[in-house]
């Protein structure tokens, strides 16, 4: 098999520059003013209606001359209100606008390209050893393809759609998905069987059963992912809705009681105006939660590109906000907390035998044995003990395969029997040759196994040669990822095949919380079913098809890429990088996602103390002078204070967009520690900032003579 | 304020706290799942009775079965106080031979008793007979406040239970609180009442002549006052036996009948937080509630007694003179010189806060500041201790909005005490918290607009804007506390009032039952080193601050007209000549 890349990967487009996508977001903002698309968003709807209702009041005014107000203070506040909507929907734009062009470079490797399929009666063995069969190939275009049906690729074409390898082995070049530009090896059977369309083959060919139908595969459901076309709003999205909507209802009840009492006031006091619709319909809009109600929705949007950006492909949005609530975390042991498989690292010969004998026997044993730990047991016969590796065919030696019933693996030579394997395995076949198993030997096998790796024992007919000290390495940094998870309140479980005592071990070396030893896919299962009995929220990462059920359980399931199809399926998001610590990421993209929600909520309700101190004294000093008093600010005018507020409040939201598109900073640290530090920074910061800042506004506007 | 006055206040808080921890456990013995013995052997007892009436006891009800119990014997009730009340002439125990009452005020009488508001368009001794007092007036002062603790007791259980069971038997918790809780209470109290000089006869009025020749004879309103007087303050009623209610010297002659009543004003408020958290099964959360309950009490309480502790802007003006003398003693304009007002003030702070109408001072000629906290804690929805059951369960709606805010904060899907808090739930808990500041704010507004309203004002400018205001605030937060001033017996008020009493009450009940619907069938979840603990002084402080923010927002503007453009323009503030 060659990796020789047949055609250079296509480089990911760069990210379109700001200007541009500043521009395209201005564009948008305007199209989005379409109240049918503002409906969905209850605040800023009736800032819309605020700003067209202002409108017409000018249009009143300066038609009859006695309008509600100067027609140029309503124009001057009209102008604000449609500029708030405007600013909502910038950000709004501008969080999608990302997503869009990335949508687009997406879709491009998504165009209609011709497959060859094959008959539904086609002996599919035959495709790969025999050229004549791929002369019944049928050539179709990709969008007439349907699940099940079979396809042939070969190097240098794309793959028309998602699909599962049933034959043959192949570089995929799947940069356009994951911008990783190294190929990947996709083969049959084992956990790297699934490949995804638009990738391109590199060498060789595959036989692929189409697992998607047009529109459903899994490009398709990135690309509206990142375009946002089909976001639904998260359940607690919708709770945030429902606490913006009731808090705009009180506001609007609350300004709008203010006119019969306005009107009571001037009656009883016989002094002043009755308070102008306009400077109500600016209460209002300074007083309902604009700040966040305008950037709800882009905070929603970036959140999501941050996963893209991450690799992350999630189903729904819902769980990517679960991902925040995780306490315990799954781990598959090997790939996630080791390095692949286990390597030998040392040869203990029996006493009385010499090492070298034993690293011959050894390497003799492992030479044909493709596993990693086989390959493994060579190179370090290699290292240590200078053994080149020998043909089997020129010794005449026959390879005897694993089997689950022997359990061990060798070779047999004319005069020599060689075997390695478990210890208990190797037991039995020395005893039945008539051998014996010496205690030193059992010493050593324990003497491994409770350092956390896996003693093989090696026999030559029945004599025990030693242990091969097979061992796990733990990856570098990994100790670090699982401290910091557990101050994010996240438990870490490791998952193995191995037995309790290896397991401890290894579990001790990498720093998880926990282990679930000799698992058996029924056994994860089991654990994720109890563990979420108790009240915890689950995450798992996984690639293999037995790891399926497991990954349809979990609460927050991440499949690797390179897994089976039958992972992807059943978890909800899926890894492009394969890095099973990803899900650091994806809690922290969670969290940060309600943090930044949470935060500008209380700053946007904060902010509406500093309002009514600045409108109240305004709209109602005319009635009862004495309420100047509560002008803390000292503004210009009434006229001035009113616009100050309404331009703050517009201001505020361009001002918070970057806080809103990045998000606000995520610590690793306790709950309470995070709310203290959140609501000084937000709620107490919320409450102060926009004094100092209308009073800027109101000396601009004075200075100036604008009002 | 002297010294020795501040202190009275802080012991009578201390004795009132000292009081609620044994009355804590009376409650949770009531409502438990899982009774002390004692308390187990009376509910065979209840059980049996219920059986008699041919009520299932133990039918486990899911939140529309529970409110929907409790909503059909709360009308009924007040079917039969109206029924009473219409019919009162023909009726025995009416010895000063009153005749029907008016069918607007009798409606509004109606609902305000079932819906323990106790607001009061009449004047009880000249209005209502003994029988329409002792047995439909009373009545209702038991039932009300057992259905409000009710409540506490389906949403403790909702919180508590994930189990399957449900919110648990609307007729036995209401037997079980009225016979074991309330009554025996009561009962001691209104011993120690009478042994304190509160009349109770069923002789009727007395007719006595005056010392001056020719001044003639004048009646004395007497009655069976002591038993409705100590359920009237220990079930956060507040209906008094006399028109000027607790500011009557027969209805509260002494200041040692005065500190009995003012402990029992805050008893049962304060003992409902903590029996709250022994039924969720974690009692530092009931603490946590008191705590931030205390929090938003005492500024305000501290509020009134240092504004009504200067002299009022009026006498101020008069000179050095009048300073000279009154000065020390304060505002005593509408207080009992028994009482002095330290003890006025705590009683106008205390009642408003939990929900208890009673007066023993006239509110309408406190100072504008004075007046201002007391109306400020009716608009922050009954919360501050607040109605028994309902107050609790008005704070725990409160304390969701606060842990949704926190969780999101600390980026966790938001949960209260271990229940996730969905769209759903959102729904319910803006709803119960919306549905009393609408109606005030509507009320009002509509009042201000009608003549037969503003008509009935005593007051013009701020302060008569304030007297309508504090009305449909007492009304649409059932506290039933009046300012004075206002005439409220006509028919607008009388029915306006009426239906924002209903609202209130009702409104904010069915909600608060539905969510504790909800929470019962939730997954607890684990609590974890990311969970944000709800028993912390931060969380507690976050609920005040929630309460506070909410009430201060909603209701800022209309205080500006009322009491804070009365305050700012009757003088520069309120003086502390000494």
């Amino acid at each position: 098999m060659s990796a020789e890349p047949a055609t250079a990967p296509a480089p990911r487009p760069a990210a379109p520059s700001l200007r541009a996508l500043t521009a395209a977001a201005a564009v948008e903002a305007v199209r989005k003013l379409d109240p049918r698309r503002m409906i969905r968003n209850p605040v800023m709807f009736v800032v819309e209606v605020g700003s067209a209702f202002t409108t017409l009041l000018f249009v009143h005014a300066a038609a009859t001359g006695a309008g509600d107000a100067p027609p140029a203070f309503i124009l001057m506040v009209s102008a604000w209100l449609w500029f708030t909507v405007l600013f909502a929907n910038f950000a709004e734009a501008m969080a999608e606008g990302r997503g869009k062009a990335q949508a687009d470079s997406l879709r491009r490797a998504r165009q209609a390209v011709p497959a060859r399929r094959a008959l539904p009666d086609a002996d599919l063995s035959a495709l790969g050893r025999d050229p004549a069969a791929r002369a019944a190939l049928q050539t179709v275009s990709s969008a007439a393809l349907r699940k099940g049906d079979v396809l042939w690729v070969e190097a240098g074409e794309q793959l028309p759609c998602d699909g599962e390898v049933i034959e043959g082995i192949a570089a995929v070049d799947e940069s356009a998905i994951t911008g990783e530009s190294a190929p990947v090896i996709r083969e049959s059977g084992g956990d790297r069987s699934a490949v995804t369309g638009g990738t391109r083959l590199l060498s060789d060919w595959l036989v692929v059963r189409v697992s998607a139908d047009p529109g459903g595969g899994f490009l398709d459901r990135m690309i509206q992912l990142v375009e946002g076309a089909r976001r639904t709003k998260t359940p607690n999205e919708l709770a945030l809705d429902v606490l913006l909507a009731s808090l705009t209802i009180i506001f609007l009840l609350a300004t709008a009681t203010l006119l019969p009492f306005s009107q009571f006031a001037v009656a009883q006091s016989g002094q002043g105006e009755v308070v102008s619709l306009t400077v109500l319909v600016a209460l209002l809009v300074c007083l309902i939660p604009t700040t966040i109600g305008g950037l709800l929705s882009a905070i929603g949007v970036a959140g999501m590109d941050r996963m893209v950006q991450a690799n992350v492909i999630a189903t729904s949005g819902r769980a990517v906000e679960a991902a925040g609530d995780v306490d315990i975390l799954l781990l598959d042991k090997t790939g996630t907390i080791t390095l692949g498989n286990r390597q030998a690292t040392a040869l203990l010969p029996t006493p009385g035998v010499r090492p070298d004998d034993l690293a011959e026997a050894a390497q003799l044993a492992s030479l044909a044995d493709e596993t990693p730990e086989g390959r493994s047991v060579v190179v370090l016969a290699k290292e240590r003990h200078g053994l080149r590796g020998r043909a089997l065919d020129e010794l005449g030696a026959r390879f005897v395969p694993f089997t689950a019933q022997t359990r061990m693996s060798g070779v047999d030579t004319a005069t020599r029997q060689i075997r390695k394997g478990a210890a208990d395995a190797v037991r039995r076949h020395v005893q039945a040759l008539g051998g014996v198993m010496p205690p030193a030997v059992d010493a050593l096998v324990d003497q491994v196994a409770r350092a956390g790796g896996t003693p093989l024992v090696v026999a030559d007919g029945a004599a025990v040669l030693g242990v091969i000290q097979l061992q796990d390495i733990v990856k570098g940094g990994i100790r670090e990822r699982f401290a910091e998870l557990r101050r994010m309140g996240i438990r870490t479980v490791m998952i193995t095949g191995d037995n309790p005592v290896t397991a401890a071990a290894i579990a001790a070396e990498a720093g998880v919380d926990d282990f679930l030893a000799e698992a058996t896919p029924e056994a994860k299962l089991a654990m994720i079913r109890s563990l979420q009995a108790e009240g915890h929220l689950v995450a798992m990462t996984g690639d293999g098809t037995n790891d399926a059920p497991a990954l349809a359980q979990a609460d927050v399931a991440v499949a690797m890429n390179t897994g089976t199809q039958a992972a992807k399926e059943a978890g909800n998001m899926v890894d492009l990088d394969s890095n099973p610590t990803k899900l650091l990421r994806i809690v922290e993209i969670g969290k940060q996602l309600l943090i930044t929600r949470g935060a500008l909520t209380t700053f946007s309700v904060a902010n509406d103390v500093a309002k009514y101190f600045v409108i109240i004294p305004a709209a109602f000093v005319s009635t009862y002078p004495a309420l100047g008093a509560l002008d803390l600010l000292q503004l210009g005018s009434p006229t001035s204070a009113v616009l100050s507020a309404v331009i703050f409040n517009a201001l505020i939201i361009i001002g918070l967009i970057p806080v809103a598109l990045r998000g606000v900073q995520v610590r690793a640290a306790p709950a309470a520690a995070l709310l203290s530090r959140n609501l000084l920074v937000f709620g107490l910061g919320g409450v102060i900032l926009p004094f100092p800042c209308i009073k800027l506004i109101d000396l601009i506007l004075t200075r100036s003579g604008l009002v | 304020m002297t010294a020795l006055d501040l202190l009275s206040v802080a012991l009578t808080l201390g004795l009132t706290l000292a009081l609620a921890l044994p009355v804590a456990g009376l409650l949770t013995a009531a409502l438990s799942d899982d009774p002390p013995p004692w308390a187990r052997a009376l509910r065979t007892f209840d059980q049996g009775l219920l059986r008699r009436l041919g009520i299932d006891p133990d039918e486990d009800m899911g939140w529309a079965r529970y409110a929907g119990s409790l909503v059909v014997f709360n009308l009924l009730g007040a079917l039969f106080v109206y029924g009473v009340q219409r019919l009162q002439g023909a009726l025995p125990f009416n010895p000063a031979g009153l005749g029907p009452v008016d069918p607007f005020v009798a409606w509004n009488t109606a609902i305000s008793f079932a819906s323990n508001t106790n607001w009061q368009a009449y004047g009880g001794e000249t209005t209502m007979s003994d029988l329409t007092q002792g047995l439909a007036l009373t009545s209702q002062n038991f039932l009300s406040a057992a259905s409000g603790l009710a409540v506490l007791g389906a949403l403790g259980r909702g919180m508590r239970r994930s189990d399957g069971r449900r919110l648990g038997n609307y007729w036995a918790d209401t037997l079980r609180l009225t016979l074991w809780v309330l009554l025996p209470l009561s009962g001691a109290l209104a011993l120690l009442l009478v042994a304190g000089g509160v009349v109770s006869t069923l002789a009727g009025p007395l007719a006595h002549t005056l010392l001056e020749d020719d001044a003639g004879t004048r009646t004395l309103a007497r009655g069976a006052a002591a038993a409705q007087v100590a359920i009237k303050q220990l079930g956060t009623n507040g209906g008094g036996f006399f028109n000027v209610n607790s500011a009557h010297p027969l209805e509260n002659p002494s200041p040692w009948t005065n500190l009995l009543q003012l402990i029992s004003i805050l008893l049962l408020p304060m003992a409902q937080c903590l029996s709250f958290g022994a039924l969720l099964g974690d009692r530092r959360q009931g603490w946590a509630l008191l705590g931030a309950m205390t929090a938003l009490f005492l500024p305000v309480l501290a509020l009134t007694l240092w504004a009504e502790a200067g002299l009022p802007p009026a006498l101020a003006a008069l000179g050095p003179d009048a300073v000279a003398i009154d000065a020390p003693m304060g505002n005593l304009e509408g207080k009992e010189l028994r009482f002095g007002v330290a003890q006025s003030g705590l009683w106008a702070v205390a009642t408003t806060a939990a929900s208890n109408g009673s007066v023993n001072a006239m509110h309408d000629s406190f100072t504008a500041l004075g007046g201002l906290g007391p109306m400020w804690l009716m608009q922050l929805g009954e919360v501050v201790f607040g109605g028994v059951g309902v107050g609790l369960s008005g704070a725990v709606l409160y304390a969701a909005l606060a842990a949704f805010l926190a969780g999101l904060m600390v980026g966790r899907g938001p949960e209260l005490y271990g229940k996730a808090l969905l769209p759903r739930d959102m729904k319910l808990v803006v709803i119960a918290l919306l549905l009393p500041s609408a109606t005030v704010l509507m009320g009002t507004a509509l009042s201000v607009l009608r003549p037969e309203a503003t008509g009935a004002l005593a007051n013009p400018g701020p302060h008569g804007f304030s007297e309508l205001l504090y009305a449909w605030s007492s009304a649409g937060n059932n506290n039933g506390s009046a300012f004075g001033g206002l005439t409220a017996s006509g028919p607008f008020l009388a029915v306006g009032l009426g239906i924002a009493m209903a609202i209130g009450r009702w409104g904010v009940i069915i909600p608060t039952l539905a969510l504790a619907g909800a929470f019962a069938q939730k997954r607890r979840q684990a609590p974890g080193p990311g969970t944000l603990d709800t028993h912390t002084p931060l969380f507690a402080g976050l609920v005040a601050a929630t309460i506070l923010l909410m009430g201060a927002l909603t209701f800022l503007p209309a205080l500006a007209l009322g009491p804070a453009a009365e305050h700012l323009s009757t003088g520069p503030e309120v003086s502390h000549v000494r």
